[in-house]
């Protein structure tokens, strides 16, 4: 109790129980250095948090030294080196892959056009296109697989690019078995009448569903001696009717080859 | 009593202000506060022994800071700042470690 006491009251403090430490260092004193020594201190309370607060906002760099600096600096440049190869590497990596895509994706297109054009020619693709239908009925039993070979002959001489031969499965009804033609056809007389056809049995009416460019396949059928007259000769009858839209639609199944192989 | 006001009153002024520390300061100033607490301490001992002196607090303060700040500066212009200053730090932690320990023993007497 006496030192807080001391505090509110200095002046009553004369009984010499205080050092005079104390007292000096309690007792308010306001000579022109003690304002000096005042002043000290709060120049140096307010120097040594400017000081705390500035290492802590700048970072460790704020307070390297020129050469340690320097070796960051140089540091950072050989970092900034070697990323700056790697970037380049790597773009020219992302190029080469970008132009192999590039490149891979035409192929694949010019592959698949290929195997379209294939397809048509193999009778493994559907075709359709300008044309016409050729239908020979055969009233007297007399159209074999040597009228229908030279039809077909003749439909390819004159540009036929795809063909497709209809017959009844029953004589005298509408054609409703159909045979893709292609290079390998063969035609066969039945044994009962009729034609076979790549091992399908095929009954008159035939009917021929062929694209290509319609006036010149009609000429070649129509020429004197040809199909035409010919069918007529035996009896029967050849309609040759165009069309601007012929569906060959009939396939065929692609079938390994046993003994080919490819030799390019 | 007023020293530990103004000391409070700086450390207030210097959080409410939040200066920024100059470039051409920026080597020295914790030099300076090392050095100055280092006066600190030696005046709070003499203070405890009952041989302080205003003057030689206020002369002592300033000559420190200035012995100090000029060693270092020495130190920048030969190149050997960062170890001159590095001494500096720790002369300075050695005389306010001693003054600590001579304070210790003045006020619990071990």
């Amino acid at each position: 109790m006496s030192a807080a006491g001391m505090r509110t009251q200095p002046d009553d403090d004369d009984d010499g129980r205080t050092s005079d430490v104390v007292r000096r260092l309690l007792t308010p004193r306001l000579r022109r250095v003690d304002l000096a020594v005042a002043g000290l201190l709060a120049v140096l309370g307010f120097a040594a948090v400017v000081q705390v607060r500035s290492t802590q906002e700048d970072g460790p760099l704020a307070t390297a030294r020129q050469e340690d600096l320097v070796q960051i600096l140089d540091d950072l440049t050989n970092r900034n080196d070697r990323l700056r190869a790697e970037i380049d590497s790597l773009e020219q990596a992302r190029r080469e892959i970008t132009s192999g895509t590039d490149s891979s994706a035409a192929a694949l297109a010019e592959a698949q056009r290929r195997a379209q054009l294939l397809g048509v020619l193999a009778g493994t693709v559907a075709a359709r296109g300008p044309g016409l239908r050729l239908t020979i009925t055969d009233a007297d039993g007399r159209i074999g697989p040597d009228v229908l070979l030279n039809a077909l002959e003749e439909l390819r001489a004159a540009g036929a690019e795809a063909v497709q031969l209809d017959g009844s499965v029953a004589a005298g009804e509408q054609p409703a078995s159909s045979v893709r033609v292609v290079a390998s056809t063969s035609f066969l007389a039945g044994e009962q009448g009729g034609v076979v056809v790549d091992g399908q049995l095929l009954r008159p009416p035939y009917r021929f569903l062929v694209v290509g460019d319609a006036p010149t396949l009609a000429i070649a059928l129509t020429i004197p001696g040809g199909v035409v007259d010919d069918v007529e000769q035996r009896g029967g009858r050849a309609v040759i009717e165009r069309s601007e839209d012929v569906l060959v639609g009939a396939l065929r199944p692609l079938g390994e080859p046993r003994y080919a192989r490819p030799a390019g | 009593m007023i020293p530990a006001l103004a000391l409070v009153l700086g450390v207030t002024l210097g959080l409410v202000l939040e200066p920024t520390v100059p470039a051409a300061l920026q080597p020295y100033l914790p030099i300076a506060v090392v050095a100055a607490l280092d006066a600190v301490f030696g005046a709070v001992r003499a203070q405890l022994e009952g041989i302080f002196d205003d003057r030689v607090f206020v002369v002592s303060f300033v000559s420190n800071v200035l012995v100090a700040g000029l060693v270092v500066f020495l130190g920048d212009q030969l190149g050997v700042g960062g170890q001159l200053s590095t001494g500096v730090v720790v002369v300075l932690g050695i005389r306010i470690f001693s003054n600590a320990a001579a304070i210790r023993r003045r006020v619990f007497h071990a």
